[in-house]
């Protein structure tokens, strides 16, 4: 599943292609489905027993990627960045262009007419341009537009040993989904709802709507999320480590996780035996931090899929990690209806 | 021989300077179905000698065609936590590489990436400078134990990048400076499989052109030919860069001319051009040429020599892009310039 997932097309405000691919494998397993006005596809299944909690998992389905903004006389695109991209991993990588997927690569000065201080300047986006081949304003013109989106070219394979580690692009997020997808083939004791969040990249714009709609009583984010552990010299953390388990959250730039939900993951894990780690504080956001602040507040916590990388045109995860997410979760969600939520 | 496919076969091969036996076996298959002996010398040059028809009476004459099969690419210096630390081979640009995909020749292949730390836990002031040469890593996704015992110190690294089509007859891909000369000169033994020739032809895919036109260097020596052509990739026009400094993709031929052409061999292959309504284009170039027709000059003492440069956009990328039209262009071109070669041309060079 992690693998039509990485490659479908899904650049925030056009995750059509992910949501049909999700719908697809899913739409026997639930009770319920629909997409909202925003795009968020929401499914639910029915828990059993009476006086049922509502208990929310969100991932979300879209990845940066760049967007058309002008086609130049010559026929090269000018484009700009949808969601957080740094530059630097831009240049002279394939990318596809629009819903027929026109193949494109971003150029790049040769290092040879590069004055030296050239090779010292990070290119500006602002600079750079995708050429399709076409010669001309009118020729691009044929085969993209203005407004187009345009992702990685990038595809998914194993690249195995003991971590079993896999590369391919967009595993923030489709790894998250991945694991949500796998949580809907269980039953619950509580009303189940598995929400494909849209516009995370850009705000958790899709997670907002979504929580008002459900108003859950609890709420997990599972994510893909960043991964330090290369060597470096002031080694403070290496924010999450590959193969070491599903990362927990106690703190992000959006969102303090409830501490009851992330004593639930720990005490689940330690007794399930499952391997885990937390995620250095203070970095990234995650739809938890819309949900959590939804109509009078949500407790919400955040599980993560360590991957190296994210962001860029490759990056690189353990299935290890995915599987043993799946498996806290899995744990974690048949014990949730039990957890005592008064103050 | 289909132009597009050998080329996309080549550029996906993996033959970085001095490592070139992959790239050599593929241009063997091609040479030696049109070339009367084929041989490979000493460096590791691919020889491929096609006879031509001397006639009675005549010296035997040769020229030598060049197009070099090594790509740059990098070394393994270091395993650290995991990761690989790598060195450069031939002149790379470091912005290109972050998010490059990579194949690590170990003990058995291994496809990797090359990462950096994440912009997220950088400093505003690391985030603006090119990821130094220290602070890139390759990560094939293997444990500290399992990459020790499959990568060593010194194993080769090619990048990976499928080649791509573009529109209007353009295709994308790695490695095209130069193995888009060694597709010319196949195309060019191909048309001569139907020509008739006097002088003799031999086609050489050269080593090490990277790191300082080395294959060309001995192999020239060990030929000697009357006359030499170089066949390597020139800066094709690309947005943001001056037309002064490029030539058109798609424009035909660039023929070389400047101080590392001799005069005759330029005007030679222009006529051709002209004569056979080949569409070309004239590239001055003011000294170095930076290719084996550098080398190939000075050979011995002395050989005049000529350049065409294949138009080629965004040189030493793994995007590197150009027309399949004027590959096609190039191997015609000198085929009729070769089919063309007397005794006559030769007393114009004054050839003893």
């Amino acid at each position: 599943m992690l693998k039509e997932l990485s490659e479908a097309f899904g650049v925030s405000g056009h995750e059509d292609a992910v949501r049909q691919l999700i719908l697809d494998t899913i739409k026997d397993l639930v009770d319920e489905y629909r997409v909202d006005a925003l795009g968020n596809l929401i499914a639910s299944k029915k828990g059993r027993g009476r006086a049922r909690r509502k208990v929310m998992v969100a991932a979300h389905m879209d990845e940066v990627g760049l967007m058309i903004m002008h086609v130049e006389k010559e026929g090269s695109l000018r484009f700009r960045p949808v969601g957080g991209i740094d530059p630097r991993v831009l240049l002279a990588k394939k990318v596809l262009v629009g819903d027929d997927k026109v193949p494109g690569v971003v150029g790049v000065k040769p290092i040879h007419l590069l004055e030296p201080k050239g090779r010292e300047q990070v290119v500006q986006v602002k600079d750079m341009s995708i050429d399709i081949g076409a010669s001309s304003k009118e020729e691009a013109e044929k085969l993209v537009k203005i407004g187009d989106y345009a992702a990685f070219g990038v595809s998914f394979s194993e690249l195995g040993g003991e971590l079993r580690t896999v590369k391919g692009k967009a595993f923030d997020d489709r790894a998250g989904c991945a694991v949500l997808v796998g949580l809907l083939r269980e039953s619950y004791r509580f009303d189940f709802y598995a929400v494909f969040t849209v516009q995370e990249e850009v705000g958790l714009r899709g997670a907002r709507v979504a929580a008002h709609a459900i108003a859950p009583d609890i709420a997990f984010a599972l994510e893909g999320t960043i991964c330090d552990d290369m060597p470096k010299k002031r080694d403070i953390s290496p924010t999450t480590t590959l193969g070491a388990g599903p990362a927990i959250t106690i703190m992000d730039r959006s969102v303090i996780a409830d501490r009851r939900l992330v004593e639930l993951l720990v005490n689940t894990a330690e007794k399930k035996g499952i391997p885990y780690q937390f995620k250095q504080p203070g970095l990234g956001g995650t739809d938890a931090g819309a949900i959590h602040l939804s109509r009078e507040g949500v407790p919400a916590a955040v599980v993560a899929v360590p991957s190296r990388n994210i962001h860029s045109p490759v990056c690189l995860l353990s299935l290890n990690d995915l599987d043993n997410t799946l498996c806290l979760m899995r744990e974690t969600l048949a014990r949730v209806h039990k957890l005592d939520l008064s103050r | 021989m289909q132009i597009k496919e050998f080329l996309k076969k080549l550029s996906e091969a993996q033959g970085v300077s001095g490592y070139e036996a992959n790239v050599r076996e593929l241009a063997r298959e091609e040479f030696s179905q049109y070339a009367d002996e084929i041989r490979v010398d000493t460096m590791g040059n691919l020889i491929a000698l096609k006879h031509g028809e001397v006639a009675e009476e005549s010296p035997r004459r040769s020229i030598m065609l060049a197009g070099h099969m090594d790509e740059i690419g990098l070394l393994v210096t270091k395993l650290e936590k995991g990761f690989l630390r790598f060195a450069t081979v031939g002149g790379f640009d470091l912005r290109v590489l972050p998010g490059q995909e990579v194949m690590v020749h170990g003990r058995r292949d291994l496809p990797g990436i090359i990462g950096m730390r994440p912009p997220h836990v950088l400093t505003r002031e690391e985030r603006e400078k090119v990821v130094p040469l220290d602070k890139l890593f390759i990560d094939v996704g293997l444990s500290e134990d399992e990459l020790a015992k499959s990568v060593r110190v010194g194993d080769v690294i090619t990048l990976r990048r499928q080649f791509t089509e573009l529109a209007n007859d353009l295709v994308s891909g790695k490695a095209f400076d130069d193995r888009a000369a060694v597709v010319c000169l196949a195309s060019c033994l191909q048309h001569l499989a139907t020509m008739k020739h006097t002088w003799d032809v031999h086609t050489v895919a050269t080593v090490q052109e990277e790191v300082g036109l080395k294959g060309a260097l001995t192999s020239a020596f060990g030929i000697a030919p009357d006359i030499g052509i170089a066949i390597d990739v020139g800066h094709g026009d690309m947005l943001g860069v001056s037309e002064v400094d490029t030539v058109s993709i798609g424009g035909g031929p660039a023929v070389g001319f400047g101080p590392n052409i001799h005069p005759l061999m330029f005007s030679r292959l222009v006529d051709t051009a002209e004569a056979y309504e080949i569409a070309y284009q004239t590239d001055p170039i003011p000294g170095r040429s930076g290719t084996d027709a550098w080398a190939i000059q000075v050979t011995r003492e002395g050989i005049p020599t000529g350049l065409i440069s294949i138009p080629l956009r965004y040189m030493h990328t793994t995007v590197e892009t150009l027309s399949l039209k004027d590959l096609q262009r190039i191997g015609r071109l000198l085929a009729l310039f070769i089919a063309n070669l007397d005794e006559a041309f030769a007393r114009e060079l004054g050839l003893s």
